[in-house]
Parts: C-alpha cells; sequence; structure tokens
C-alpha cells in the first residue's frame, strides 16, 4: 500500500485542458473518490495514475516516489475498467492470475492467489468459464477478483458499477464497501454518480472543468458546499437555487424575508436542500415559499413534490421549488402548498463567483 | 448439419456455384481421361474408364517433385514471414503514436495502388544486384512483407477495445507482450484469412517466377506446369493432372481455415 499524489498536474489534449493543475494527496489505505459530470477530467486523472496517459505538466507520486516515467506494469497499480476489460481468450482462472504470471511468480503461489479473491468474490464456481459465459454482475467480480489478486499499492476504478442495473449496482457498492473495510488499500474511484461517491469515498473530490471544486469528507460535502456547482451537483434532487438580494441584514425573494445567515450584501443566490422543506401551516414563523403543486411523486418512503412559487412570473425556471417531503397528507396538482425551512439550514453564494458566503 | 429447404436465394446461388466449379469440373474430368477422350467434342462428360497414367507421366516428365517443393518452401515461408512481419507493423501502425506514423501509412496505402508490371523492372534489377536471380531467395525476399497484410491487420487491430490493451500493461506486459499475449490470440480470424489469402497470391504467382527463374528444377508448380503448353501441341491430359496436384495444397488449407476465412470475410464487409 502506498499513498498516491498529484502534485500540479496538468493536461492537456491540444487546446483543451482536461486536468488543470491538479493538487491531491491520498493517503495510504484511503478510499478517494473523483466525483464530477462528463469531461470533467476525473478519468484523465486517474489514467495519468495508471500512467496510461502523459501529464503535461506536474508529477505523479506513487509512495512518494515521482512514477512519471514508469510503464503502467512498474507502477504496481491495479485497475478496474467500465467495460471490465476481461481477457476474451482466457478462462477466468487465468485472467485473474494473468498479472500474476506476467510478474513471473510461482504457479503454485499464482494459484494459492486465485483461490484467494475466487472465494472472497464467490467464484469458485466459475473459474473454468470464459468472460463471455459470464453474467455482467459476475464480469464484474472477475474484473475486481484480477485486481485484488495483486495485491497492488493502489486501485484504481474507472465507473465500476456503471453498466450495471440499478439493482446489482447497489448491491456490488456494498461489496465494494465491505471488500474496502477487510483489505483497506489505497484506491481512487472515478464516478459521476454522487450515490456512489457518497457512500463509498473516505473522502470526495468534487470536479468540473479540469479542477477540484472541493475536498472533504462526503457529509461535510453535502453540508458545506463551497459554492454554487458544488451545491447543485452533490445531493439528489439537487439543492433548490433562488435568486435573493441581501440588504443590511435581511435576505429578500419575493415575498420571503429572512434575516441574513452572514453580513454580505448585494445579489446572492439562496440555496435550500429539498429534504429541509416541509410543509407548513400559515402561523408557522419559520422563512418559507408559497408554491403551487405541479407534480406529485409518491416514493413510498417520502413524497417528492414539484412546484412553481407563487410569488414570481409563471414559467420563470428560478421559480421552481422542489420538496422532499415526509409521508402524511398527499397535495394534489394545482394546489397551494406552504413550504418552510429554518433559517440555519440554508445556504448562501454569491451571485456573481459562486462562492459560498459563510456565517461569520 | 442440420437439412434445410431451398430458398429464393438458392435459386440464383446455385447455377452461380455451378458456373464456378465448371471448370475446376472439367480439369479433374480431363485429368483422368485418355488424350484421345480430351480431344472429343462434344466433350466427353463421363469418362469410360479412369486413366491414371496422366498423374504418373506429369509425376515422371518432368522434375515436378523439385517444383512442389520450392513451391512448399516460397509459400511457407512467405506466409510465416508476413503473419510475423504484418502484425508487428500494423500493431505499431494501429497502436503506436510516433511522429509521422500517419504519413508513413499513407505511402504505404499508396504502394498498393500501383501494378506489380509497373515495379517488376526495378525489382528484377534489385533482386539480380542481390545475386539472387535464379534461386528460389528471389522469390521469397520481395514478398517477405506486404502493404495488403499490414492493412489489412492494422485495421482488425483497430477494432479490439483498448482497454484489453490497456489492462495487460498495467498487469506487466511489455508492447510485446500485449501484441503476443493479448491481440495476435484475439485475431485468429484475421491471421488466417492473411495467411490463405498470402498462400493463394504465392502459390498462384506466375510472372515474377517465370521473370526471375531460368533453370527448371528452380521453378514453382505454376511456371513448371506451363512448360506442359508446347509451340505446336499441348499434353493436355496432363497438365491437367499436374493442375490437379497443383490445386491439391490450396483446397486443403481452404478447408481448414473457411470458417473463419468467411467468417472475417463477413464481418469485414457491410453487415445485415
Amino acid at each position: 500500500m502506498a499513498t498516491v499524489e498529484f502534485q500540479g498536474v496538468t493536461k492537456r489534449f491540444g487546446d483543451v485542458v482536461a486536468v488543470d493543475d491538479l493538487s491531491l494527496r491520498i493517503g495510504d489505505g484511503e478510499f478517494m473518490v473523483l466525483v464530477g459530470p462528463s469531461g470533467c477530467g476525473k478519468t484523465t486523472a486517474l489514467r495519468m495514475v495508471a500512467g496510461l496517459e502523459q501529464p503535461s505538466a506536474g508529477d505523479i507520486l506513487i509512495g512518494d516516489r515521482v512514477v512519471n516515467a514508469d510503464s503502467p506494469g512498474r507502477r504496481d497499480i491495479a485497475m478496474v475498467f467500465q467495460n471490465y476489460a476481461l481477457y476474451p481468450h482466457m478462462t477466468v482462472e487465468r485472467n485473474i492470475g494473468f498479472g500474476l504470471r506476467q510478474r513471473k511468480m510461482p504457479r503454485s503461489e499464482v494459484q494459492a492467489r486465485v483461490r484467494e479473491v475466487s472465494a472472497l468474490l464467490g467464484l469458485e464456481e466459475l473459474l473454468r468459464r470464459k468472460p463471455a459465459q459470464l453474467s455482467g454482475g459476475q464480469r464484474q467480480r472477475v474484473a475486481m477478483g484480477r485486481a485484488l489478486a495483486r495485491h497492488p499499492q493502489a486501485f484504481l476504478l474507472d465507473e465500476p458499477l456503471s453498466n450495471l442495473d440499478a439493482k446489482l449496482r447497489t448491491q456490488l457498492r456494498a461489496e465494494l464497501k465491505k471488500i474496502h473495510q477487510m483489505l483497506p488499500t489505497t484506491s481512487i474511484y472515478v464516478t459521476h454518480d454522487q450515490v456512489e461517491a457518497m457512500t463509498l469515498g473516505d473522502r470526495i473530490a468534487v470536479m468540473s472543468q479540469g479542477r477540484i471544486q472541493q475536498l472533504g469528507p462526503p457529509q461535510e460535502v453535502y453540508d458545506r458546499p463551497t459554492n454554487l456547482f458544488v451545491a447543485g451537483f452533490i445531493g439528489n434532487p439537487p439543492m433548490n437555487l433562488l435568486p435573493a438580494a441581501a440588504r443590511s441584514g435581511v435576505l429578500t425573494s419575493g415575498d420571503l424575508q429572512m434575516p441574513s445567515p452572514n453580513s454580505a450584501e448585494g445579489e446572492v443566490i439562496l440555496g435550500v436542500r429539498p429534504e429541509r422543506l416541509a410543509a407548513a401551516g400559515d402561523a408557522d414563523p419559520r422563512p418559507g415559499f408559497d408554491v403551487t403543486v405541479d407534480v406529485v411523486e409518491p416514493l413510498g418512503s417520502e413524497i417528492m413534490v414539484h412546484g412553481s412559487r407563487v410569488d414570481s412570473a409563471p414559467g420563470d425556471a428560478a421559480a421552481e421549488i422542489t420538496a422532499r417531503l415526509a409521508v402524511g397528507a398527499m397535495p394534489a396538482p394545482g394546489e397551494r402548498l406552504r413550504l418552510a425551512f429554518d433559517a440555519e439550514t440554508a445556504h448562501v453564494f454569491d451571485a456573481a463567483t459562486g462562492a459560498a458566503l459563510r456565517s461569520s | 448439419m442440420r437439412f434445410s429447404w431451398p430458398s429464393p436465394r438458392h435459386l440464383f446461388l446455385a447455377p452461380l456455384a455451378l458456373i464456378m466449379a465448371a471448370p475446376l469440373i472439367w480439369m479433374a474430368i480431363t485429368s483422368i481421361e485418355t488424350p484421345d477422350q480430351a480431344r472429343q467434342f462434344p466433350p466427353v462428360l463421363i469418362p469410360h474408364g479412369i486413366d491414371w497414367h496422366n498423374y504418373t507421366r506429369a509425376v515422371d516428365s518432368a522434375p515436378f517433385g523439385a517444383w512442389y517443393m520450392n513451391s512448399i518452401i516460397v509459400s511457407l515461408v512467405v506466409v510465416v514471414s508476413n503473419l510475423v512481419l504484418c502484425s508487428l507493423a500494423a500493431y505499431a501502425f494501429a497502436r503506436v503514436r510516433f511522429f509521422g506514423s500517419n504519413v508513413l501509412f499513407i505511402a504505404l496505402l499508396a504502394t498498393l495502388m500501383v501494378p506489380f508490371q509497373v515495379i517488376l523492372i526495378p525489382t528484377f534489377l534489385i533482386v539480380r544486384h542481390m545475386g539472387l536471380i535464379d534461386n528460389v531467395a528471389a522469390l521469397i525476399f520481395p514478398n517477405l512483407v506486404n502493404a495488403f497484410g499490414i492493412f489489412m491487420l492494422r485495421q482488425f487491430f483497430r477494432t479490439l477495445p483498448i482497454e484489453l490493451e490497456e489492462a495487460a500493461r498495467i498487469d506487466g506486459c511489455s508492447r510485446v507482450g500485449v501484441l503476443t499475449k493479448i491481440v495476435l490470440p484475439l485475431s485468429v480470424p484475421a491471421l488466417s484469412t492473411l495467411a490463405l489469402i498470402m498462400l493463394l497470391w504465392t502459390w498462384n504467382d506466375f510472372l515474377w517466377p517465370l521473370v526471375a527463374i531460368n533453370t527448371e528444377k528452380h521453378m514453382t508448380l505454376q511456371v513448371g506446369l506451363s512448360t506442359f503448353q508446347g509451340q505446336h501441341q499441348t499434353q493436355w491430359t496432363v497438365l491437367m493432372a499436374g493442375n490437379v496436384l497443383a490445386l491439391l495444397p490450396l483446397v486443403v488449407a481452404f478447408l481448414l481455415t473457411q470458417r473463419s476465412f468467411v467468417r472475417s470475410i463477413a464481418a469485414s464487409g457491410v453487415k445485415g
């Protein structure tokens, strides 16, 4: 096991900057998730650690050693690919043992390692099969097994669950977490799925346009997003972001007035998470919005309500509010509803820069 | 194989197959006829008896064994060296980023447009300069590697998922290891197609061996057989017997590789 570190790493493809001056240290045994939308540079960053891409500038360190010039095989890392990349002409057994045989490990030891990981992942029955004879979930497990058998310095996982159906994805996500708890190897996990990021990561790095927007433990990123991008990306459904104005300690957005949580003045964006909103009576003293209910989505354990604010023009996208309500009285479409929240759960962002404005 | 009823397209394909097969059938029939039967018109399609003498005469009347051996040596060496050298070059063109690779590849493709007749004399001069004229090596050396083979394999290699090669490199393979352990085992259809095509070309090549070889015992089968055709008369039955013998290795090779041959032709062509 080892640390993995990016030191001022930039990667350009022609004029396109895929990764922009990235500096990040992933601790020994840490599970780091790089999360972001398509094209944010997360996969490129991972491929540079693997040695499949060369950084245009900066250094990559594995275990405090600069590995820029090392071939992928010499870096002692293992990677799980999105499409698994199992060798189609080899059996499961040979797929798992391939990297070990390449490293000239004695045959008995290769067999022992293959047995060890196939027992761990429940692959014993499949060892004689070829990848084409496996289901998607089984292939994913074999790909994991091939990585685990190597006992590498670090695991690199490139959207390993995205080719699976929703149910299998949830199941394997939990298995991944269990495996990491048993064998805490330094792992870098790339995904665009914020649920995977939240559930798996010791820390997550939210990326956009080649830069890290925020780095921290999942709960902290969720509770204290540093800017509008992170606020909109992490959380499902996304945070409600509403234009507002702050004047002498009072925040105004349409009919809503609330004490400003900080000393900011001027144009701001008010952010309220859907799960912080609750249906309230007119007498409720908390700040809130009056909305006309557009769509109601009952989810069994909760109700998702999409509505438009009464105090703004119809069709205004900034006037749409999503709320995640506890099961109870089911609002009907067209009904008028008051949604209130606790002032301290609101987020305020600078309208011009998008940066979060914290209460001082 | 299961029997299936003929479909409308068989109405078209069956006569076409017959037209294709007709010369071969005629060749086989003539090879077991007497010279008298072979000269009759209308042709005798069902011979009265089988005359194997044409075969013994073909084998005895000329250094047939030497021709056969020459053809086998030239074809085998050319096929093997093409498989090795074309796959190395094709892999470099398919996956290795190096300066000028595109220009080089286009130049390589351009050589495919030049008919052999145009380079016949320069090739002859080079081979003569190397002192190889009238030597079997003259038939091997210019054909060790082939632009068509590089092109064909490069196109095939590019269809393989690159993640397989990346996974192998992470698993510790060198570039050559990736080629031999991952890419080539997955390219058996393309490789057997190339082998068969090169075998056909080399085995049936006539013009270059005719120019490069003068001595009878250094000839290949195709050139040697042509000596059966005299200026004033041709021993058709013996010639056809020789042709049947010359065709046999190709038939065997095709039967061995036809599965992957047909599959790769189908895969490289239009799907549907």
